[in-house]
């Protein structure tokens, strides 16, 4: 058994010392302020090139239901940066963060349901498919993908050990990030519409980050 | 020491280590690894020789991360986190390579430990009973091994005492399917 210190140690512990150094820069606030502006510039002239805004883009922004559409999303954004800065680092947990995402996610089926109850029967169904619901989520993902790429590069260089959670985290805010931007694309303005496909469309980044961080976030 | 009393001193040496003084860092390694070596020991036991290694990853894990310490948490909750990450990566790898050695070799293990003391021995048997589940491997690990009473077995992994017995009964049978031939050849040897 070691019960002395072993000479290797001490040595090991005589060059690490040495590299004592004023500690660089690396904190998760600046890292994240350097990185994720890039993708997140990468994922609006994403959306800008190969979708373009929509047609009626100065003027929507007077419809309530275009602010909850991106709103809600951005809270989910905001909430994954908190996350990200919280579960890169050892021993911090995520605590109340998710209320972030949770109430966002909350409104959307709030209204999304109180929209389809105060509607009749017969007028449901276009506002839960819309005319883009086979291609929301994907869109959605592809927007967020740059993000996504920007969040695990912060998270490389932190030190997550809860990778699963962590990739949760990254994927949550390019979720957020994705569906915000997006949003300012997509036609749809319904409350259902929202409330289910956007809500998929920001889960699916998640559940990826959550299946890749053991594998990426390695360290 | 008081565990508080050690935080704060050592929390202190780090930040001085982060502000760049190279003396105040030595310290506060030296003093950090009698910490996680005290910390791995009690978990890595069964592989003594396995601690000291994982003692150095871990320093070299807080070498490298130690800008995400960041000042108003507690140093022991982010060293506890690193070392218990590190520890993890260890049991994990090393159940990978044990599920795919084959039996005989671990039988091999039991014969050539006849010359070695009973700490080896018993090294040995906690070698055995790895590739069991925990539900078995923990009852037989405290009761056979350790001597604790079910209760108190129980009260430690917190199954129920009839889980704790049921975990034994099946755990040894398990074994003894498992090692059964090996057990026959070591009764000939004896005999002969």
């Amino acid at each position: 058994m070691h019960k002395e210190p072993d000479v290797r140690t001490e040595n090991w512990i005589e060059l690490l010392a040495s590299q004592a150094e004023p500690a660089p820069s690396r904190r998760a606030g600046p890292l994240m302020g350097r990185r994720l502006p890039w993708g997140l510039a990468a994922s609006v002239l994403l959306m800008l090139s190969a979708y373009g805004l929509r047609h009626d883009f100065p003027e929507v922004l007077r419809l309530p239901m275009f602010w909850l559409k991106v709103g809600a999303p951005l809270a989910v954004a905001l909430a994954g940066i908190v996350l990200l800065g919280r579960l890169g680092r050892p021993g911090v947990f995520a605590g109340r963060a998710w209320w972030g995402v949770v109430l966002p996610v909350l409104l959307l089926w709030l209204a999304g349901a109180w929209q389809w109850l105060a509607t009749s029967p017969l007028e449901r169904p276009p506002l839960l498919w819309g005319q883009t619901w086979r291609s929301c989520v994907f869109s959605i993902g592809l927007i967020a993908l740059p993000v996504f790429v920007a969040a695990l590069a912060v998270l490389r260089q932190l030190a997550p050990t809860r990778p699963a959670w962590a990739g949760a985290a990254a994927g949550t805010l390019a979720g957020g990030a994705g569906a915000c931007v997006y949003a300012f694309h997509c036609p749809e303005l319904t409350a259902p519409f929202l409330a289910v496909w956007y809500v998929i469309g920001m889960a699916l980044p998640a559940l990826v980050g959550a299946a890749l961080g053991p594998r990426l976030l390695r360290w | 020491m008081p565990t508080l009393d050690v935080e704060l001193e050592l929390r202190a040496l780090f930040l001085q280590a982060l502000a760049g003084d190279e003396s105040a860092y030595r310290l506060f390694l030296q003093r950090l690894a009698g910490h996680l070596r005290a910390y791995l020991g009690r978990r890595l036991f069964g592989w003594p020789d396995d601690v000291e290694d994982l003692v150095q990853e871990c320093l070299l894990a807080i070498h490298n991360k130690r800008h995400t310490y960041e000042a108003a948490q507690p140093l022991s909750a982010w060293v506890h986190a690193i070392a218990r990450h590190k520890l993890i990566d260890l049991l994990r790898a090393r159940s990978v390579r044990e599920a795919l050695h084959d039996p005989l070799e671990t039988s091999e293990a039991l014969f050539a430990a006849s010359d070695r003391d009973a700490r080896d021995a018993r090294r040995d048997v906690i070698g055995l009973i790895e590739h069991l589940p925990d539900k078995q491997r923990l009852p037989i690990l405290h009761v056979k091994i350790e001597g604790l009473s079910v209760a108190e077995t129980a009260r430690r992994t917190g199954l129920s005492e009839s889980a704790v017995k049921v975990g034994i009964h099946r755990g040894l049978k398990a074994l003894a399917k498992r090692f059964g031939v090996a057990q026959a050849q070591d009764a000939n040897a004896q005999g002969a």
